[in-house]
């Protein structure tokens, strides 16, 4: 079992989540987020003066899925949430250990 | 000790009681004799009333643009000086200041200052007297929430409340008095011959009201000093947003709505038909004054600007102000025009070139526009209106062969600049060394609303700040 963690732009969470359910990806954490890349955020103009805002709103999805299906969640997200532009986000990859489904005690693959 | 105080009570008490059953002789408190007199008094009341109510709205509106160009953590504190510099102007202005700006005034020192009708009392329990001390008052109060702006997000409430006093008080009534009330800048021999049989001029008060307000501003931001974080430690600014540009827009719209009220209302009279040309003029040159800003903006900056072009509207209304009276909508047109590019350049060269922190433009719009509207009427004010009457004789600018006129307007352009400027540095040099007129670095980095009120404006709001790329001075 891999544990998908990606931070997107808010703006395609919406998007991003139609295709992973059409991709039969149902359960998923979404938490809202701040950060920021190498580019430490963006500049805007106030009254002909710059400003950074460099923390950024940004999503984040976590989904924990069968080690079968990592490639489509990556391949559905990348395709989905990506626009060429800085800011698209990053997808983490990560091990899980176990899975316990709280209602029956079901454990591993099954409780997924 | 205790019998002294007792005595001094008693004896303020009776003098308050002596102030409510003075009596009262030829004034017309009842209204039947003005009615009989004027046939038209209705309708005029009724027009300089509900032109004083708009005017009273547009509180509202320098609310609202103070509040959503500054932060969040300041909101309350700013609303509460918007609300108290109205109610301490209103109890000023009725004390002593409407005496010292229209009471009765004769020979040399009635050029200087009025002094009768203090606490509207005797002659001035009077029907006619209360509708223009109403109309006065409502300007008296725009010029003194004018420097709210300004000075927000570190000035102390209490310095605010003394300085909402002293403007209301002394320092807009005497001024006014010199334009509006008899005085030596419109009435003295030396003017009247200058300017060919009128002396200086302002319609609805670019000067009066706005120059006035504007500069004290001036001399309030320099004597406070910048916001925390305002500028770097090489001069460069750093923007602080405000915090709602859709409350400073509606504000924008409030106070265009209130002008009509503003200008069209001072001829004080309905019967004075040339109010449907005041009215264009003001609608025309708060459009240009904005169109020229946001142009501006977008050519220098590569977007156009939202709140400089709201500051645009109101520069172009500021300017205004003065002729709109006098003048046809081309002029307006113009005048609006080059508003808008004071506005821009007042804007920048505070941020960039003196450093005086001004969060929400009030210098670049109020004084810098005041001075350009009491200029403007010296240039076009094109002779089809009289001295604030359809009577002659009739008003001619430098473009029309007036030149003596203009050098009337240039005059009080220099008295309002020093006389505003001067006396708010006073006040506020005065204030700084004695009460002290900003609050402490802790209290400002905090929000003046939790240091000066106990409260915050969004108590379920975390409130944030720009980051910040470079050092801070």
């Amino acid at each position: 079992m891999k544990k998908v963690e990606a931070i997107i732009r808010a703006t395609k969470f919406e998007e991003v989540k139609l295709a992973l359910e059409k991709a039969g990806i149902e359960s998923m954490t979404v938490i809202e987020v701040k950060g920021r890349g190498k580019q430490k955020g963006i500049t805007q103009q106030w009254r002909g003066a710059e400003y950074v805002v460099d923390l950024l709103p940004k999503t984040k999805i976590e989904m924990v899925v069968d080690d079968a299906r990592v490639e489509t969640v990556v391949d559905t997200i990348c395709s989905v949430a990506a626009t060429g532009k800085i800011g698209d986000g990053k997808i983490f990859i990560s091990t899980i250990d176990d899975v316990i489904r709280v209602r029956t005690r079901e454990r591993g693959t099954t409780a997924l | 000790m205790v019998s002294g105080k007792r005595t001094i009570q008693l004896f303020l008490g009776l003098m308050l009681l002596g102030l409510i059953v003075y009596p009262c002789s030829s004034a017309d408190p009842t209204g039947a004799a003005t009615l009989e007199e004027k046939p038209d008094a209705p309708v005029n009341f009724s027009w300089t009333l509900m032109c004083g109510f708009l005017v009273m709205f547009m509180q509202a509106g320098f609310a609202l643009v103070e509040t959503g160009l500054t932060r969040a953590k300041n909101a309350a504190t700013i609303v509460m000086k918007n609300l108290m510099d109205f109610c301490m102007g209103a109890l000023s202005y009725w004390a002593v200041g409407f005496a010292f700006m229209f009471g009765t005034a004769t020979g040399i020192s009635g050029l200087i200052i009025g002094y009768d009708k203090f606490f509207l009392m005797g002659e001035a329990y009077d029907v006619s007297t209360m509708e223009l001390w109403f109309f006065q008052l409502v300007f008296c109060a725009t010029a003194a929430t004018i420097v709210s702006g300004a000075v927000a997000e570190r000035i102390k409430f209490s310095a605010y409340i003394i300085y909402s006093v002293v403007i209301s008080a002394i320092i807009y009534p005497i001024y006014g008095h010199w334009v509006w009330g008899g005085g030596w800048l419109a009435s003295s021999e030396f003017m009247t011959t200058l300017g060919g049989g009128y002396g200086a001029l302002d319609f609805a008060g670019s000067g009066v009201v706005h120059a006035v307000g504007g500069f004290m501003a001036l001399a309030g931001a320099y004597l406070l000093g910048s916001r925390i974080g305002k500028y770097k430690k090489d001069g460069t600014p750093v923007a602080i947003p405000g915090h709602s540009i859709t409350l400073a827009m509606l504000g924008v719209f409030i106070l265009w709505f209130g002008w009509f009220g503003f200008n069209a209302g001072s001829t004080l009279a309905a019967t004075e038909l040339h109010i449907s040309i005041i009215a264009v003029n003001t609608a025309l040159a708060g459009a240009a004054g904005a169109m020229v800003t946001m142009f501006l903006t977008w050519w220098r900056f590569g977007k156009p600007d939202v709140s400089m072009a709201g500051n645009g509207v109101l520069a172009g209304l500021v300017a205004v102000t003065a002729p709109c009276a006098w003048i046809n909508p081309v002029a307006a047109v113009f005048i609006g025009v080059i508003a808008g590019v004071i506005v821009y350049m007042g804007v920048w060269f505070l941020d960039h070139r003196l450093h005086i922190d001004d969060p929400v433009g009030a210098v670049s719009v109020h004084g810098f526009n005041g001075i350009w509207g009491l200029l403007a009427l010296g240039l076009f004010a094109d002779g089809t209106y009289g001295v604030y009457t359809t009577q002659g004789p009739m008003v001619t600018g430098l473009l029309y062969g007036n030149a003596g006129f203009f050098l009337c307007q240039v005059i009080n352009s220099v008295v309002v600049f020093a006389w505003a400027f001067g006396l708010g540095l006073i006040l506020f040099w005065v204030l700084k060394h004695t009460i002290g007129i900003r609050v402490s670095r802790e209290e400002e980095l905090q929000g003046l609303d939790i240091g000066e009120h106990g409260t915050s404006a969004y108590p379920n709001f975390v409130t944030t700040e720009p980051a910040v790329d470079g050092d801070i001075a």
